[in-house]
């Protein structure tokens, strides 16, 4: 595993998702002007260009690494954007260069989105310029910027569900050929990017992955110079990330820009070749990501050092949650079945079940959780059958879990932290007595996990829906978790949560395994298993791998489990 | 019983007649659902269209501008909705309960003094030659303009639907209004004419109400066709076509039920009174069985928030 991991993103990273090394300070500054002041902001244009080239020139086989850089494509000069109370963007300036992919870091709230709504005229700057193609770009309205060639991606898909394919990329066009001629031109485009699309199928019916097909093909139909994207692969499998790369290397390869949004730090890492990273709506430096680890990335996006989550010695205990030929059919026309899946969750462990989406994942969750019930005796705590428990009788007894939808799911978006708190913890926390709540209690409650938990939020009587994703996710966590569990089940705990966030709830799952809670995580971010949990298992067809111990695990025999390779030692032949 | 009475080309003239007020306010109505505002007010709408058609077409002695009146009447009613709704992002259900009760109370308001008026008559078209054909001719070329232009209405509505750029920004900004808020369409522009589309086809319905149908002015005389025509949108699964289905369906049976009342069939009247309502709403539950769906965005507020 660690050999690999180190081949593959070169030798001196010690980096937050991967290393199971304790942290050891970056030996490449992000930010070369200022060695000693990572966080200072930049008073001119960033980097170089020279620089750069020097850079990116040590190797990296990267889309547009070789390019001649002239003038850049776009220039962004001072931009400002002010909302009543937040300043969203304040001086930001950088240039993208034709043929590079430009990513653009931060941590939710740094004022990503509010920048590239302004390039794609959706927000009017309140200062500043920009310039494309060296003539001043002034976008008063989205259509103004596809005019200019300016494309983008969103990152909760701007897509009609019951419209056809064909449909939904003449909305997002400029003057739309007549359909059918349209219906051939999204077929033709599709297949030459390698993202093969049916016109006329109703995008309700498509997957995550192909939905972002759609938006990307719509995108390419008008040739766009600059394509922006936003969190473009926080909805997809490894594998249809691995084809959207394929998609953007191409698209590099023809003089495209790129300015790619994400918090993925390993994924920026192979694909960009620079990196602008926001922090609280300022610049706060231009990095080459390929010659930054990506913990000095995540630093430069917190603006302050944090420290990655310490492995610990498991002292694993009793068995507590024991799963015995649990299966379950499938909930939905769309869901997995569960079959045979057996495992002992011992106290003090974190046991991490790994697996592409979709594999039964939120079956194995419901069913922990009790949201789908089992035979009795097909799930067993502390060797008490519960399999028929519902899910509060199954609080009550000590098992906990938090689903990986926060909003909608875990937690009801319109009502406020605290009646959220009461949803989990009327029982167990007393906070209702003879069916009547004890607000006050319910309050102190909700108090106590915002601030066990860092949660960033004007109070505990704020609406879920108004938190950002990362301080929901760690109200939702830290919920459940400080009703001190027996066992907690986690479904992943750290998706689409920033760095710093992320460290954090992995730190505190840590630290409630070793104070003898029983974690199961399920999750889709192999490394993030790696780092934390003792053991690995993965779901694949609804069928859960052998256990193995993840320190003796490489890489290869974790592709094999995932790949449904049930015998690890008939694979290593 | 005395079936013989009833003459089947009389009943089938008559029942494209009496469809033709809730077809036209249900064609609004599916426009501005269609663009995912759910206006409630169509009642209201309706009878204000009936007043306004009433009092114009009395006072100029035109018909033709009585219609046109009406159909500004209930336009501009429906702008009061579109104000509160789309500018001042008021709740659409109780926005349109109150429309439809500040309408009921209007158009008593503005109809004192046309109690037992008699309207100027609205001449039928009679299309030479085809108005003459037997049995085809009355059932279908021997009616008004209205009727006509009712129909030609269905056919509009659903090209411009199916196969217009208009159309589809409609149903773009009807099923997902962030979406086509960040794709730059003008989401609150097009529900703004959709929602007075809407108002000015239910104003015409009232008016062939007060006008053609009855034809004169008694308080309260829309009766709740405003109801069925907001029930026949929903089980006509937003579609044209079967819009005017259901109108038909409800008219035929309505003039059939009040053909048999006569003849002595042994239902009690209550019965056969319900049975258009009854009828038309279970062929309709029947027929929406298909996977159809309501616009994704119908009845949500939209706020252009960052």
């Amino acid at each position: 595993m660690d050999a690999k991991m180190d081949e593959s993103g070169g030798t001196a990273h010690t980096d937050t998702l991967s290393s199971t090394a304790p942290f050891a300070k970056p030996d490449i500054c992000p930010n070369p002007h200022h060695p000693d002041r990572p966080d200072a902001a930049y008073p001119t244009p960033p980097i170089a260009v020279p620089a750069r080239l020097a850079l990116t020139g040590t190797g990296t086989a990267k889309p547009g690494g070789q390019r001649r850089v002239t003038e850049p494509l776009l220039s962004i000069d001072g931009l400002t954007k002010a909302y009543p109370g937040v300043v969203a963007n304040e001086d930001v300036s950088f240039d993208i260069h034709a043929g590079e992919v430009h990513a653009l870091l931060g941590e939710n709230g740094a004022g990503k989105s509010t920048l590239v709504k302004m390039i794609y005229g959706l927000v009017k700057p309140d200062s500043g310029t920009m310039h494309l193609h060296g003539s001043p770009f002034a976008p008063s309205e989205p259509s103004d910027a596809r005019r200019h060639g300016v494309a983008m991606v969103f990152q909760h898909f701007s897509l009609f569900d019951a419209l056809t394919v064909a449909e939904n990329v003449a909305l997002g066009m400029e003057t739309p050929p007549p359909m059918r001629t349209l219906a051939a031109r999204i077929r033709e485009v599709s297949e030459t990017y390698g993202l093969p699309l049916d016109p006329g199928r109703t995008v309700g019916d498509l997957s995550a992955g192909e939905r972002q097909r759609v938006e990307i093909i719509r995108c390419l139909l008008q040739d766009p110079r600059l394509l922006i994207m936003d969190e473009p692969t926080s909805v997809l499998t490894p594998q249809e990330v691995a084809i959207l790369f394929k998609t953007l290397q191409k698209l590099t390869s023809e003089g495209v820009a790129i300015l790619y949004i994400s918090h993925k730090l390993e994924e920026i890492r192979t694909l960009c070749n620079r990196a602008t990273v926001l922090r609280r709506g300022r610049n706060v430096g231009t990095c080459d990501p390929a010659q930054t680890t990506a913990h000095a990335m995540a630093e430069m996006m917190v603006g302050s050092a944090f420290e990655t989550p310490a492995r610990r010695d498991t002292k694993t205990g009793a068995p507590r949650l024991t799963l015995d030929a649990l299966s379950v059919r499938a909930p939905s026309a769309f869901g997995t079945a569960l079959r045979d899946v057996s495992l002992t969750l011992h106290a003090g462990e974190i046991l991490g079940i790994g697996g592409v989406a979709g594999n039964g994942q939120d079956e194995l969750l419901a069913a922990l959780s009790g949201e789908l019930p089992v035979t009795p005796d097909a799930l067993r705590l502390d060797d008490k059958p519960i399999g028929r428990l519902p899910p509060q009788a199954r609080r009550d007894l000590g098992l906990f879990a938090a689903p990986e939808e926060r909003l909608g799911h875990a937690a009801a978006p319109e009502m406020s932290l605290t009646e959220n708190s009461l949803l989990t913890g009327a029982t167990k926390q007393n906070l209702s007595n003879r069916g009547f709540l004890n607000w006050p209690r319910a309050q102190s409650f909700a108090e106590k996990v915002i601030a066990a938990f860092d949660v960033r939020t004007p109070g505990p009587n704020t609406a879920a829906r108004a938190l950002s994703g990362g301080n929901l996710q760690k109200f939702v966590i830290g919920r459940e978790m400080a009703h001190d569990p027996e066992a907690l089940i986690v479904n992943q705990p750290t998706w689409g949560v920033d760095a710093a966030a992320a460290a954090f709830i992995r730190q505190a799952l840590m630290d409630l395994a070793a104070k003898g809670a029983a974690i199961l995580v399920i999750s889709q971010d192999l490394d993030e298993l790696m780092q934390i949990s003792d053991r690995f298992a993965a779901l694949n067809a609804g069928r859960l791998s052998d256990i193995h111990p993840t320190a003796d695990l490489t890489t290869e025999q974790v592709g094999l489990m995932m790949g449904g390779a049930h015998d690890m030692e008939v694979a290593h032949v | 019983m005395d079936l013989s009475a009833i003459d089947p080309t009389l009943l089938l003239a008559s029942l494209i007649v009496a469809s033709t007020p809730i077809l036209l306010a249900a064609l609004g109505e599916l426009v501005v659902e269609r663009a995912g505002v759910l206006n409630l007010g169509v009642e209201g709408m309706m009878i204000t269209g009936a007043i306004c058609g009433f009092a114009i077409a009395v006072n100029t002695g035109s018909p033709v501008i009585g219609f046109v009146a009406a159909a500004f009447g209930g336009a501009i009613l429906s702008l009061l909705f579109a104000l509160l709704t789309q500018f001042a992002l008021a709740n659409q259900v109780a926005s349109g309960l109150a429309l439809t009760l500040f309408g009921l109370g209007l158009s008593a308001l503005l109809g004192q003094g046309y109690q037992g008026i008699k309207p100027p008559p609205t001449r039928s078209l009679d299309i030479p030659v085809l108005s003459d054909i037997p049995v085809l001719g009355p059932i279908l070329f021997s009616h008004d303009l209205m009727v006509y232009l009712a129909l030609a209405l269905v056919a509009a509505v659903w090209a411009m639907l199916k196969y217009t750029r208009a159309g589809l920004i409609l149903r773009a900004v009807g099923e997902n209004h962030d979406a086509a808020h960040a794709l730059g369409y003008k989401v609150v522009r097009v529900r703004l004419l959709a929602i007075l589309f809407g108002g000015a086809c239910a104003g015409l319905g009232g008016a062939y109400l007060s006008l053609v149908r009855v034809p004169q002015w008694t308080e309260g005389m829309t009766a709740g066709s405003g109801w069925i025509a907001l029930a026949l949108v929903v089980f006509a699964s937003w579609k044209a076509g079967r819009v005017l289905l259901g109108a038909w369906l409800f008219g035929g049976i309505s003039v059939l039920q009040l053909n048999l009342q006569p003849t002595g069939i042994p239902i009690p009247v209550e019965y056969l009174s319900m049975s258009p309502y009854l009828i038309t709403i279970l062929v309709l539950v029947i027929m929406s069985g298909d996977k159809s769906r309501a616009p994704g965005s119908l009845g949500r507020t939209f706020h252009a928030s960052q």
